[in-house]
């Protein structure tokens, strides 16, 4: 017999919060007996919200006070909102403005101009519209297939599971970059390339991380009951299984699109995406880094920086949003 | 038994090894203090061994790591304190503590796997505990041969050089309890300690704490939540109802003659005393425990307690003696009205089944062997097993574990497909091994109750999806007719409509069985297959789903194959019951013929390993050693090697048939049934 659900045995669940319910192990050997518990609940069921869900709502408030959490959202919206309006509220025009060349940062060049004398400030802000949007597409792509592979192998097991295993495998074992840059040179550098080679070169990841989860559900009896009852594997896998895998789901997306910025960025700095004149951060980087050795540091520092600071932001969220979801 | 050795009076305060004095202890949960325990008192004296009993959730286990002062880091000792040995654990220091917890005080958990180290051998686990009082290595080694033997291995030297999943749970919990006496402690605590094991590695473990208690002067604390082992084992027993001790004195007498109405109602609950589900319902208790934290001002069963009057809200109850020896109290206002719950009987509304002869078959097995191929390795898992089904029939499955019971429940129904040469069939037609093959009709005919709701049920979705779908899946309904279904599917499983719109972790285990339930009855189904339904429940939990699964049966003829290892509950609830081991069926019979015997001497043996509440005096049978692996059968009879009737020369020659000894009764023995007679009315 088992009675793990019993006050001690792991501390953990004493200790975190959703495991109140562990707590207060307990039942209604007459179904009338929860009627006891708190107000009637109205159809909207609104009022009345359960342990589990009321320490998840809690979580969230606790993640919504996290400063970390504040500022990658600040500053992931900041970059949305330049990257949505892009020259309609630049200081200037980004690609034909014209002051002169190399001036440093001062007042009314707050990031000083390039080597045409293109406001950086402006090509800064309009630069954010290329990354955010090849990156989030590639990354959600990228755990789209991992979820459909990791969900094959996990459920199916067997030689499906080996088969793909390997080929996941040998996948890891390429440089990301490389594979990229080469794929890229080969195929063309629009946008749809990239996203496309980004997102293929992501899913082993994503299928590793869904695999562990399924292999965890596809024992658990809800699914033999499914088969049981007729259910399909599709229906099983999808519509069974995965919202319960959903969490690690989640978490793995957001910091897909975290590396998702980093290697769009890294891809365009090696020229194979946005061209010039494009205000692309990577391409702007990798025309002026030879510069800097001239002490002409603002053209290759600003950008370099926004990349940077969407980087550390989208990790922050990932952070705190994997403390939520794996509490 | 030797309960009752000294009886302890509560008065004798000063010479008790645990003392616990009304310890409060609350565990703080998101950031509010909440009381768990609410002035604990009570006292072990030396070689005393004193149980705590109660449902899930009441604060038992709570209570025993307090007593070492081993609580989470957010549980805190808020009042009281507890005396080890005149020693106040609550006061201690660090250092203390941590020399207390090295040599006077030791504990047992329920899982001994969890309590060793997997990648350490035995030996050097055990050596340790020795080196850590001090002992030379030499030394150490010699006190762990010494220890082993203390506990009854019999070959103590290669079990020292064994990893720990290289023994039998059985095993495991051996060592794990010579590790705890390595100190020779002042206070021994046990959780749950055979909680885990079968019947008959339990009864192997309980006789041997028994034996070392004898040996041993340690104040025993035990925690169960099977009233059979406190009794066994107890000199007195404490029944503790949401954080407090309601009923106190000593196990025989509290459970032959409960004075609270708490423990009454646990004791009602269990299926006792060979009742069969034709003759009553179980009895349950209204309502749920009160969650932890809940302001309790007076009696803290008021709430599900059917004595209730004003004075119970208003009043604390206080200690009142029972007898006058001054070993008992209990903690009710209506001690004088405590007959008055014995006598209400519930009603006996249950339609008395009609026997098997009148009723066709609904399910027949013929032939179904399954074997497991592992590394090219055949390993028969079920080997030609013949079984029938009738109509509205429960046939219970009782064995140890690994004798093949759910691999049988998983061939019935295709999950796992019975190897070429047998044959499953349903209303006369043979079905197809796998469920992926079976016609929509079938499946919906053969459904299944699992073990483990939290399992059982996807927890993502509600649970009115759960059985919306299964109404659509299993029957073809779709609309509003689907939704009324499921509507009037909650309510016979009296489940109300608040229920439906909630996920599964927002309901109580008992109210989660229940939905797995409905879900399963969803496509009015011929046979419900289940599977250990009620062992992860609390007994008053139990009861009440061991009653409605009755109700169904009798309303809707459904036949159940319903696998188990509780002895009480399989009478309880079985017409029929099929005996396993090793994949074989060793007997097969009518529920009362199988308990009264003659019996298989396995049978004979899963019976006298169970320990019973009424503390009937049971023949003692052992089995020794463990199931053999499946892959290897023994010759002959395979239950040989273990069977304590064995006839030399014969058993392990041949093996014996599944033959009848009476109409409806089978047995697989080489052994006469008037000669097996013979033996067990001898009780030799």
């Amino acid at each position: 017999m088992s009675d793990r659900d019993e006050v001690i045995p792991t501390f953990e669940k004493v200790i975190s919060t959703p495991g109140m319910d562990a707590l207060v192990a307990s039942d209604a050997s007459a179904a009338s007996a929860a009627a006891g518990t708190p107000p009637e609940v109205g159809p909207s069921g609104g009022e009345q919200l359960s342990e589990r869900q009321q320490a998840r709502r809690e979580n969230w408030r606790l993640i919504r006070r996290r400063p970390a959490f504040i500022v990658g959202v600040l500053i992931v919206a900041i970059w949305t909102v330049c990257a949505a309006f892009g020259d309609r509220i630049t200081p200037h025009n980004p690609l034909d403005f014209r002051a002169g060349t190399h001036l440093s940062p001062r007042a009314k060049f707050p990031f000083g101009t390039d080597e045409q004398g293109r406001d950086v400030l402006s090509r800064v802000m309009a630069g954010s519209r290329d990354v955010l949007k090849v990156a989030p597409l590639a990354a959600l792509l990228g755990v789209l297939f991992g979820v459909i592979v990791g969900m094959l192998m996990g459920y199916f097991g067997g030689w499906l599971d080996n088969g793909l295993g390997r080929i996941v495998e040998a996948f890891l074992a390429l440089p990301v970059l490389l594979v990229a840059l080469l794929a890229v040179t080969t195929l063309g550098s629009s946008s749809t390339v990239v996203i496309g080679v980004v997102a293929v070169l992501f899913t082993p990841v994503v299928a590793r991380t869904v695999r562990s989860a399924v292999l965890a559900e596809r024992d658990l009896d809800y699914v033999t009951s499914a088969k049981l009852r007729g259910e399909s594997s599709v229906f099983v896998m999808f519509r069974e299984i995965l919202p319960n895998v959903s969490g690690p789901i989640i978490v793995e997306l957001t910091v897909r699109i975290g590396y998702a910025v980093f290697t769009v960025a890294t891809l365009s700095f090696l020229g194979a995406g946005p061209q010039p004149p494009s205000p692309d951060w990577g391409a702007q980087v990798s025309g002026a880094f030879r510069v800097i050795s001239a002490g002409i540091w603002w053209t290759t520092f600003f950008p370099a920086a926004a990349i940077a600071s969407l980087v550390i932001a989208v990790n922050l969220i990932a952070d705190s949003v994997q403390s939520v979801v794996e509490a | 038994m030797s309960t009752s050795t000294s009886p302890i009076r509560a008065s004798s305060i000063n010479g008790a090894a645990l003392s616990v004095e009304d310890l409060e202890v609350a565990y703080k949960v998101r950031g509010v203090d909440r009381a768990v325990l609410r002035g604990v008192t009570f006292h072990v004296a030396p070689g005393e061994a004193y149980g705590l009993v109660g449902e899930s959730g009441c604060g038992k286990s709570t209570t025993a790591y307090a007593a070492l002062r081993y609580l989470p880091r957010n549980g805190k000792i808020t009042g009281g304190r507890v005396l080890v040995d005149g020693g106040d654990v609550t006061a201690m220091s660090t250092g203390e503590l941590q020399r207390f917890r090295a040599t006077e005080a030791s504990m047992v958990y329920q899982d001994p796997a969890q309590a060793m180290n997997p990648s350490l051998r035995i030996g050097r686990q055990l050596i340790e505990s020795f080196t850590l009082l001090g002992q030379s290595t030499e030394q150490a080694r010699q006190s762990a041969l010494e220890a082993l033997r203390r506990v009854r291995i019999a070959d103590p030297k290669r079990v020292m050089e064994r990893y720990p999943f290289q023994l039998s749970g059985g095993m495991q919990q051996r060592v794990v309890i010579a590790m705890a006496l390595a100190c020779d402690p002042k206070l021994l605590v046990l959780d749950e300690p055979t909680t885990g094991l079968d019947a008959t590695v339990e009864a192997e473990v309980l006789d041997l704490v028994r034996t070392l208690r004898e040996e041993s002067d340690a104040a025993v604390l035990l925690i169960a939540h099977n009233l059979g082992i406190i009794r066994a084992l107890c000199d007195r027993v404490g029944v503790m109802y949401a954080g407090k001790i309601v009923e106190e004195g000593p196990s025989r007498d509290v459970f032959d003659d409960p004075q609270h109405p708490y423990t009454v109602g646990l004791l009602r609950s269990l299926p006792r005393h060979g009742v069969r589900k034709t003759e009553r319902l179980l009895a349950t208790i209204p309502g749920i425990l009160p969650l932890i934290g809940t302001v309790l001002p007076t009696c803290v069963f008021v709430d599900r307690c059917p004595l209730a009057d004003e004075t119970c809200r208003t009043v604390e109850p206080p200690e009142a003696p029972v007898g006058d020896d001054g070993t008992r109290f209990t903690r009710c206002h209506h001690r004088d009205r405590i007959d008055e719950l014995v006598d209400a009987q519930p009603d006996v509304d249950i339609a008395i089944l009609a026997s098997s002869e009148t009723t066709p078959d609904v399910l027949e097995l013929s032939h179904v062997s399954k074997t497991f191929h592992q590394r090219g390795v055949a390993i028969p898992a079920l080997v030609d097993v013949e079984l029938y089904l009738a109509e509205g029939e429960t046939l219970g499955i009782v064995g140890e574990s690994g004798s093949g019971k759910s691999t049988l429940a998983k061939t019935i129904l295709g999950i796992e497909p019975l190897d070429s040469g047998g044959t499953v069939s349903l209303d006369g037609h043979q079905m197809e091994p796998a469920t992926g093959g079976r016609s929509a009709d079938d499946k919906r005919s053969m459904q299944m109750v699992f073990q483990n709701p939290d399992s059982a049920l996807n927890r993502s979705w509600s649970v009115r999806r759960i059985l919306l779908r299964s109404v659509r899946k299993l029957t073809g309904i779709t609309g509003r007719a689907a939704n009324t279904k499921v509507e009037a599917l909650a309510a016979q499983l009296r489940l109300t409509p608040r229920h439906l719109d909630l996920k599964p972790s927002q309901l109580s285990g008992g109210l989660k069985q229940r939905v797995a339930i409905a879900r399963a009855f969803a496509g009015d189904p011929r046979i419900v297959v289940c599977d250990e339904p009620t062992s992860a429940l609390d007994v008053s939990v139990q009861a009440a789903i061991l009653n409605l699964l009755a109700d169904l049966q009798s309303e809707q003829r459904t036949s159940y194959v319903f696998i188990t290892h509780d002895m009480g509950v399989v009478r309880y609830l079985a017409d029929r019951i099929a005996v396993m081991y090793l994949g074989r069926i060793q007997e097969v019979g009518p529920t009362d013929e199988v308990f009264n015997g003659p019996h298989h001497p396995y049978t004979e043996a899963l019976l006298s390993a169970v320990p019973s509440v009424d503390g009937e005096p049971t023949k003692r049978i052992r089995l020794g050693g463990e199931i053999p692996s499946p892959a290897n059968p023994p010759s002959g009879c395979v239950f040989h090697p273990r069977c304590p009737r064995v006839i030399p020369g014969v058993c392990e020659v041949n093996e014996p048939p599944l033959a009848d000894v009476s109409p409806g009764h089978a047995m697989r023995c080489h052994i006469p049934i008037d000669e097996l007679r013979r033996l067990q009315r001898d009780g030799s």
